[in-house]
C-alpha cells in the first residue's frame, strides 16, 4: 500500500472543502437574496449543473479551461508561472467543483428553512444585514449547513472522474486514493486494493453516522444549551 | 402630527390601495383574510415595497415613489410585533433584547433591567424563548419592539396564537401598554372584540380597499355599508328596497319595516344584529315579526336560534341571539325589533 496516496486524499479532501463551504455557502445566501424569480432560477441551474453532469464531463470542461494552450491555462503560466493540470492543483480544483452543488444546495435549503418572520423583526429592529445573517441566519440554518459540509467533504473524498481528466493519475502527485483503488485493481494488486477500499468505507461510515447526529439534532430545532 | 399611507400593490388578481391617515390614538384594521392588512403592514414596515405612494410619519418620509425615497425597515422606526412573536429561539431573553438596543454595551445592562421589570419579567433574563409561557414570550416581544423606540407600532394579529383563555388578560395588559405608547399603533385583526376593546379607531378593508373609517364605536353602531355590517359581525343581512323616508322592505326575509334613521335612496341591504331581537307576546308592537323555530344551538350563557320569518314562504332564516334568563326556552309569539336597531346599508351590489 502507497502511503502517499492517503496523504494526497486527505490533503485534498481538507483543503477543498474549506473552500467549497465558503464558496457553497456564499453562493448560496446570495441566491437565497435574489430578487428576480427568473435569473434566480438560471443562477441555479448554472451551480447545481456540476452535480448532474457526469465528473468526465465536468473534468472535460476543466480541461478545456485550464488547458496549457488556453487563455485561462496560458495566463496563469505566464503571469504567474502555474501549472494547474495534471498538478496537485488540479485535484483540489476537480474536488471543489464536483462538490460545490452538494454544499450549495444544502446551505440553500437550510437558509430558505429559516422563518422570514425572525429576519423581519430582525430588520424592523435595527439589526443590519450583515449582523442578521451572522446572529440570526447563520445559527438557526446550522445543523442543515454542517451537513451539507460533511457531504461535500464525502464527496469531494471520493471524487474520482473528474480528477482523473484534469489532474491525471500520478502516483506521489495526483493519485488520490480512488485513483489508487481503480490502479491497484487495473495492475492486479487486489491486496493493495483491500487496503484503500477499508480506508474509504471507515471514512464514509464516519460520515454518514455523523450526517444522521445532525440531521437528529435539525429536526429537534435548536435547544437552549443551559436548562434550568 | 400624523402617520400618513397612500401605498398602492398589484398582483396578478388582487391590489392593495390604501389610505389613511391617522393620529396617536391606536387604530384598527379589522379585515377578512386576504383583505390585505397584513401587506399593509408590511409595506409600512419596509417589508414590501409598494408599486407607488408615499408613507409618513410627522413628516419624515419613509417611502415616496415619486420622490424616490424607500428606507430600509432598520432606519424606518417601525415597531413590528409579529403573530408568531418571531423571538430569536438561539438567544436568551436579555440578548433578544439586547439585539434592540443602540450604545455602548455597559449601559444595555441596565436598560435591559428595566425593560424586564417594566414587563414583569423580572428574573427570566437568562432563559430561553422556548423556556417561557405563551404570554411571556409576548411580553418580551413586546419589550424587545419598544427597546428600539419606534415612532410607529404595528401589531399582526397579536392574540391569536395564544390560548383563550389567556387572551382576556393579555389584551387587557395591551391596551395599557398602548395607552403609554407615544405613537402610532396599528393593530391587524380579523377578531371583532378584540379590536373593539383594545383601538378607538377603526378601519375597514376589503378585498385591498378602504371600505370605511372612523371610530370604533360608531361603526359597530352604524356601519352604514354591507362590508362593515358584516365585519363588525351583524350576522342577518338581507337585500332591501325603500318603501318612504322611514320604512324598508327586506326582500330575503319578506318583511316590512320602521327604520329610526331616515332611509338612504342608495340603500341596498339593511341588517338586523342577532341580539336585537326581542321576544314579545303583544300583537301591537311595532316591526312585529311572526316566525318558525327552525333550530336552536345552545351555549353556556345564550341561546342561538335560527327562525324562519312569516311562516315559512320562501324567506331566508334569520338569526337570533338571545341570552339565557332560564335553563327552559319557550318561544314567544312574536319577535321585535326597534327601529333604531334596523341598520341601512348601502354599497351592497359591488361585494355580493
Amino acid at each position: 500500500m502507497d502511503i502517499s496516496a492517503i496523504l494526497i486524499s486527505l490533503r485534498t479532501a481538507v483543503l477543498s472543502i474549506v473552500i467549497t463551504f465558503f464558496l457553497g455557502v456564499l453562493a448560496a445566501w446570495g441566491v437565497v437574496s435574489m430578487r428576480r424569480e427568473r435569473v434566480r432560477a438560471v443562477v441555479d441551474g448554472i451551480l447545481t449543473l456540476p452535480m448532474v453532469l457526469p465528473p468526465t464531463v465536468a473534468g472535460f470542461f476543466l480541461l478545456y479551461i485550464f488547458g496549457v494552450n488556453r487563455p485561462v491555462g496560458k495566463m496563469l503560466i505566464e503571469w504567474f508561472g502555474i501549472r494547474v493540470v495534471f498538478n496537485w492543483t488540479a485535484t483540489v480544483i476537480a474536488a471543489v467543483v464536483i462538490s460545490f452543488p452538494l454544499m450549495y444546495r444544502s446551505a440553500r435549503g437550510a437558509f430558505e428553512q429559516v422563518d422570514p418572520d425572525l429576519i423581519y423583526a430582525a430588520r424592523t429592529i435595527g439589526m443590519s444585514e450583515w449582523r442578521i445573517f451572522w446572529r440570526v441566519i447563520m445559527p438557526m440554518a446550522l445543523p442543515g449547513v454542517a451537513s451539507g459540509g460533511i457531504l461535500a467533504f464525502g464527496r469531494g473524498l471520493g471524487e474520482f472522474g473528474a480528477t482523473a481528466m484534469i489532474a491525471g493519475n500520478i502516483a506521489g502527485q495526483t493519485r488520490t486514493l480512488p485513483l489508487a483503488v481503480y490502479s491497484a485493481v487495473a495492475g492486479g494488486d487486489m491486496e493493495g486494493a483491500y487496503a484503500y477500499v477499508a480506508i474509504l468505507v471507515g471514512i464514509s461510515f464516519i460520515i454518514v453516522v455523523s450526517m444522521n447526529v445532525l440531521t437528529a439534532k435539525e429536526r429537534r430545532g435548536v435547544r437552549p444549551k443551559n436548562r434550568k | 402630527m400624523s402617520l400618513i399611507v397612500d401605498i398602492k400593490k398589484r398582483y396578478s388578481g388582487f391590489t392593495l390601495d390604501v389610505s389613511f391617515e391617522m393620529e396617536k390614538m391606536p387604530l384598527g384594521i379589522l379585515g377578512a383574510s386576504g383583505s390585505g392588512k397584513s401587506m399593509t403592514l408590511k409595506c409600512i414596515a419596509g417589508i414590501i415595497t409598494p408599486d407607488e405612494g408615499r408613507i409618513e410619519v410627522d413628516g419624515r418620509v419613509l417611502y415616496d415613489s415619486k420622490a424616490r425615497i424607500n428606507l430600509r425597515p432598520q432606519v424606518r422606526r417601525v415597531g413590528y410585533l409579529l403573530q408568531n412573536h418571531a423571538l430569536f429561539p438561539n438567544m436568551t431573553v436579555e440578548k433578544n433584547i439586547a439585539e434592540a438596543l443602540d450604545g455602548p454595551n455597559r449601559e444595555k445592562g441596565a436598560r435591559i433591567e428595566q425593560l424586564l421589570h417594566r414587563f414583569e419579567l423580572d428574573g427570566l433574563g437568562k432563559r430561553y424563548p422556548s423556556q417561557l409561557s405563551g404570554g411571556q414570550q409576548q411580553r418580551v416581544a413586546v419589550a424587545r419592539v419598544l427597546a428600539s423606540e419606534p415612532d410607529v407600532l404595528l401589531l399582526d394579529e397579536p392574540f391569536s396564537a395564544l390560548d383563550a383563555y389567556l387572551k382576556e388578560s393579555l389584551q387587557l395588559d395591551m391596551k395599557n401598554r398602548l395607552e403609554d405608547f407615544d405613537g402610532y399603533a396599528v393593530m391587524v385583526t380579523h377578531d371583532r372584540e378584540e379590536v373593539y376593546k383594545l383601538c378607538p379607531s377603526l378601519m375597514l378593508l376589503e378585498h385591498g380597499q378602504v371600505d370605511n373609517f372612523g371610530l370604533t364605536a360608531d361603526l359597530f353602531k352604524q356601519p352604514g355599508t354591507v362590508a362593515a355590517a358584516r365585519l363588525t359581525g351583524c350576522k342577518n343581512l338581507s337585500r332591501a328596497t325603500k318603501k318612504d323616508d322611514l320604512t324598508v322592505f327586506a326582500e330575503d326575509w319578506n318583511l316590512t319595516l320602521k327604520t329610526a334613521d331616515a332611509v338612504p335612496d342608495d340603500l341596498t341591504h339593511i341588517g338586523v344584529r342577532a341580539h336585537a331581537f326581542k321576544a314579545t307576546n303583544e300583537d301591537s308592537v311595532i316591526n312585529m315579526v311572526t316566525f318558525d323555530i327552525r333550530s336552536a344551538i345552545e351555549t353556556p350563557f345564550e341561546w342561538n336560534i335560527l327562525i324562519q320569518p312569516d311562516k315559512g314562504q320562501g324567506a331566508e332564516p334569520i338569526w337570533w341571539m338571545l341570552t339565557k334568563e332560564s335553563q327552559v326556552f319557550e318561544k314567544p309569539a312574536y319577535l321585535t325589533v326597534a327601529p333604531e336597531d334596523v341598520l341601512l346599508l348601502t354599497g351592497g351590489n359591488n361585494t355580493t
